[in-house]
């Protein structure tokens, strides 16, 4: 040890960092070690830079911070000596990640190093590249990787093989500088090289179809070959892993030849003899030969069908899934999983194993065997199964209970043969695991119920006898609350009893006891408790005789610190106290309740008003303001050139056109403008199912806005505000206007102009119609009309157009994106002037579309507008 | 691919981590936090695999150490329980029967090995005698390298007697 050094050995700091008792003397001497490496980084010194490196390393890994470290990292990869690189990258590989600015500076130490004479450098490069690089950094040394390919030593290759995958995967462009080098690569003979260059080879199928298309023609067969000759190879103890020769070459070839044989009849041909082969030579009695099965039975299930083949596999998934390993188990379930889509029958089959499964004690097991059992239901199992979990609900861990009781909701609800089954399912599964029941399960159950007349009875007693057993399931509680509320009646005097129901003999103030129970419950509540306060209300309506103690009961919460309560409380009170005459009108049954509307509601459409309005062309499932921001900021994207769409405030202006047309007087042809509140939203529904162009023309006036205060010149922008107010209500009302069949008569406000044809070609007609509003005399209004002078449909129909920089241009969407043979589609347009009576409007355009699917595209210039505009 | 490969102490300690992905320094924390908290707790009978984060989790415990790797929903599950009993093997033969304080005292060589088996989260190397063989020679020239420089100080200790 060298005499003059100051630090300790990395093996005297490691014990010393285990030796300490706390965590408080570890910091301590972490500390102590991060200021001794600190010094003598500012020091710069060089003998003890390796070590310094390797100690934070360490303490790197212990989770404290090193980042003062990564410059010496830098140092050492630049200094000419093998065992400081090594550590140099090392410490790169681990201190640093591809996001640190950082790494740019080692791009050429890198480059020299993947040029250098000692291959072992080379190799150092290259893993470090292989696991940190960065796009950038891909993309400039891809080259090398690509020349180190052919280097002379085969582990220099299958390094520069596993570095080309990463850069593909950073940038997929860069996979045809591949495609040659990886096919050579799968020629070798060393394993290595093999493997890494057919992991290659997939990687690049998986970017470029054509390179799938080049290995599927010029490889197949090479590929069938190696497999075969690596399955039958004798025994060779470098590669034998339990009795066979290289499962990890066995596994990279099933998985190549899975992507070349999918959706290829004459690939996956040239592979059925192999892959038979190996699914039934395959030694299963260890996890090498399980992997390589369950590698096969993959690519046997992805490739082209071939019957004989595809029941080996399901044999052997059978074999696996009866197997006592459960990693065996676990893999079977997942394939299973993937082959339900390829033959659902077969698995079918397998289903009894499949749910012992979901009752294993492995968690991991059970949520595999759960989602399977999901996924297999369908009307004829579905009372079978549900049974069967229902069963295991009461067994099953409390984790795995939320998981297990959605599923069964789900199936349940999905596949209930008839409505009395459903009932009695979704009882068994609120008193079992009521918890974890979500809201909208258990108001679907209310929904159900109130829908079948004929088993309100039933439903209410049933639920009052689950209700003595398991009082602490919360959502059970509430449905059963409500229940009784609605139906006390049928609950005490037996009505509309079923025969397979044994008779109960409930009383009156039975009934309001189990209700005072609730309430009074700690575990309920507030919820709960306002539910139980209507429940004793109806029942007070129901038997009068109860009527003085639900009184006594409700008026115990007069005095609920919860507000809702203390107000349902004293407003229940005074009914019963005052109003006995119209009582039993205020708490009359409750009407059904619409079953489409709620699982329309539950999907997350809007409110069952819309609908009906006409028909919603936008079809949005979710949120009315939301769904009008996304098309309305990709309009305001597709018609600005030179006008920065302004993101954040399309949402509030959906808040803004409701703003302006609250506070205009109520003469606007919108109906129930006569309250207020629901006004604001009749009239945004209204606004959504005209379609799109409504929104879209109060979203260009707001680009205007947003566009014209970016203009330079004080005079225009003036001019705007100025005109703004008064164009914002009108635009309203053209809005609103366009309810009617008859389009907004623009013409009549201002002076007249002439159409123009803006273009002719033999196929294509282009008439402008314009058009000013005297409010604002630099805006036109131009209507362009588009014909088609040919005998074929155009589809995917297109209109761009440019204007120069003093030109302010806002297109809205066209009446339809294909044009009828011989027929014509409109579009509207705005064109701002900034420059007007300086300037004409001048504009060029293109227009796309389709005929018989080939792309047409037509290019033109526009100066023919009438001066002055 | 696998993402990140993981050793683990049974007490939670962390002995090595190699991340593919990029993973700040923070989440690399709580990952490792995560991770150990799910797998340490899992009993001896149960499977090798845990999902997680939608991605998987196979590990593998040797002693008192758990060697985990994270890999996507799609990969072969049962070949990286393979893979890493293959660096395992390889690890034993370089330490001769290796221990947890090998890795810890030497924890530096287990990532050179880590780092001659896999890259970009690939598999490099199906024979554990050619890594034995790269890693020895890498060790030589790392010696021989030392050997020089410590001639070269007793030379100049010397010098200046």
């Amino acid at each position: 040890m060298n005499p003059f050094s100051s630090g300790t050995r990395l093996s005297d700091m490691i014990r010393a960092i285990r030796a300490s008792k706390t965590a408080a003397e570890e910091r301590a001497v972490v500390r102590k070690e991060c200021a001794a490496i600190r010094a003598s980084i500012n020091e710069n010194d060089q003998d003890y830079r390796h070590r310094d490196l390797a100690k934070l390393m360490f303490i790197h890994m212990l989770g404290y911070p090193t980042h003062f470290g990564q410059m010496e990292c830098l140092k050492l990869i630049a200094s000419p000596g093998f065992p400081e690189k090594r550590i140099g990258y090392l410490g790169l590989m681990l201190l640093l990640d591809e996001r640190q600015e950082v790494l740019m500076l080692v791009t050429n130490s890198l480059k020299q190093d993947m040029n250098h004479t000692n291959q072992y450098i080379v190799g150092l490069a290259l893993c470090a590249l292989g696991n940190i690089c960065s796009a950038e950094m891909a993309r400039d040394l891809a080259p090398e990787v690509e020349r180190l390919l052919q280097f002379r030593d085969p582990n220099i290759r299958k390094k520069a093989a596993l570095c080309a995958i990463r850069i593909i995967r950073k940038v997929p462009d860069l996979s045809e500088n591949f495609i040659n080098p990886g096919a050579a690569l799968l020629k070798e003979k060393h394993h290595g090289v093999l493997i890494t260059g057919v992991h290659l080879c997939t990687e690049i199928c998986s970017v470029s179809s054509e390179a799938l298309e080049y290995f599927r023609k010029k490889c197949t067969e090479g590929l069938v070959r190696t497999l075969r000759d690596i399955a039958n190879s004798p025994y060779s103890p470098e590669y034998d892993v339990a009795g066979i020769t290289d499962p990890f070459l066995h596994i990279r070839l099933l998985k190549l030849l899975r992507v070349l044989g999918q959706g290829d009849a004459e690939a996956s041909d040239c592979m059925n003899d192999i892959l038979a082969q190996v699914a039934s030579k395959t030694e299963s009695n260890k996890n090498a030969g399980n992997a390589i099965l369950y590698e096969c039975v993959q690519t046997i299930m992805s490739i082209e069908e071939n019957g004989g083949l595809r029941v080996l596999a399901i044999n052997i998934l059978g074999k696996f899934l009866s197997n006592r390993d459960n990693n065996i188990r676990y893999v079977a379930l997942n394939m299973l999983m993937r082959a339900l889509t390829v033959d659902s029958q077969a698995v079918q089959r397998h289903r009894a194993t499949i749910l012992e499964c979901v009752k294993d004690s492995d968690a991991s097991i059970q949520k595999r065997a759960l989602e399977l059992i999901y996924l297999l239901v369908n009307e004829n199992n579905v009372k079978p199964l549900a049974k069967d979990l229902i069963e295991y609900l009461e067994v099953s861990d409390e984790d795995f209970k939320g998981d297990l009781t959605a599923k069964i909701c789900s199936i349940v609800e999905k596949f209930a043969p008839e409505k009395i089954w459903y009932i009695d399912q979704m009882l068994k599964v609120l008193s079992e695991a009521g918890t974890y029941v979500k809201e909208d399960v258990w108001h679907a159950l209310i929904v159900v119920i109130t829908n079948a007349p004929d088993l309100h009875g039933y439903a209410v007693r049933a639920l009052y006898r689950a209700l003595h057993t398991s009082s602490e399931q919360e959502t059970l509680v509430r449905v059963a609350i409500w229940c009784i509320g609605e139906y006390a009646d049928l609950l005490v005097n037996n009505a509309g009893m079923l025969e397979v129901e044994d008779p109960i003999t409930v009383t009156e103030s039975d009934a309001v006891d189990i209700v005072e129970i609730a309430i009074k419950h700690h575990t309920s509540d507030v919820t709960t408790k306002a539910m139980a306060l209507i429940a004793l209300l109806k029942i007070s309506s129901r038997f009068p005789s109860c009527s003085e103690r639900v009184k006594s009961i409700i008026g115990q919460n007069k005095g609920s610190f919860v507000l809702e309560l203390q107000q349902r409380s004293l407003e229940f009170s005074s009914v019963i106290q005052k109003h006995q005459n119209i009582r039993s009108s205020l708490v009359e049954r409750m009407p059904v309740l619409d079953e489409a509307t709620f699982s329309g509601r539950r999907a997350g459409s809007l409110p069952a008003s819309v609908p009906t309005s006409g028909k919603s062309s936008l079809g949005i499932p979710n949120g009315v303001a939301k769904a009008a921001a996304a098309p309305l900021v990709d309009l305001l994207d597709l018609s600005s050139d030179d006008t920065p769409a302004p993101t954040s405030s399309s949402n509030n202006f959906l808040q803004d056109l409701l703003g302006v047309d609250l506070t205009q007087p109520s003469a606007q042809p919108v109906s129930g403008t006569m309250q207020p509140s629901q006004a604001g939203a009749d009239i945004l529904l209204d606004l959504l199912s005209i379609g799109t162009p409504a929104p879209v023309q109060n979203g260009s006036t707001n680009g205007d806005l947003l566009s014209m205060q970016d203009n330079n010149t004080p005079l225009a922008s003036l001019d705007t505000i100025s005109s703004t107010s008064p164009t914002a209500p009108s635009s309203m009302m053209d809005l609103l206007d366009g309810f009617g069949p008859t389009p907004p008569k623009i013409e009549d406000k201002g002076p007249a102009y002439p159409s123009i044809v803006a273009f002719e070609s033999s196929s294509l007609k282009i008439e402008f119609n314009l058009a000013k509003q005297p409010e604002t005399p630099q805006t036109t209004d131009i209507e362009a009309k588009f014909t088609n002078l040919t005998p074929n449909v155009y589809t995917d129909f297109l209109f761009q157009a440019a204007v120069p920089k003093f030109l302010q241009l806002h297109l809205d969407p066209a009446s339809s994106n294909s044009l009828p043979a011989n027929g014509s589609i409109k579009q509207t347009m705005r064109v701002t002037n900034s420059q007007q009576g300086k300037k004409p409007i001048v504009m060029r355009m293109r227009v796309g579309y389709k005929i018989n699917g080939k792309d047409v595209l037509e290019e033109g210039q526009i100066n023919n507008f009438p001066r002055g505009l | 691919m696998i993402h990140f490969v993981l050793l683990v102490s049974r007490q939670g300690k962390v002995r090595l981590t190699k991340w593919y992905s990029p993973y700040a320094q923070k989440e690399r924390s709580k990952v490792i936090r995560e991770l150990s908290g799910v797998i340490l707790n899992r009993g001896p009978k149960l499977c090798n695999f845990v999902e997680w984060r939608g991605y998987k989790v196979v590990y593998k415990r040797y002693a008192s150490l758990y060697f985990c790797m994270c890999i996507d929903q799609e990969d072969n599950e049962l070949e990286v329980l393979e893979i890493i009993h293959h660096y395992v093997e390889i690890l034993d033969r370089y330490f001769g029967s290796v221990c947890e304080l090998d890795l810890i005292f030497n924890f530096h060589k287990a990532y050179y090995i880590l780092d001659e088996l896999l890259i970009a989260g690939e598999l490099q190397e199906s024979s554990k005698k050619t890594v034995a063989r790269i890693i020895s020679a890498q060790d030589q020239l790392v010696e021989a390298a030392k050997e020089e420089a410590s001639s070269i100080s007793n030379i100049i200790a010397q010098a200046t007697k």
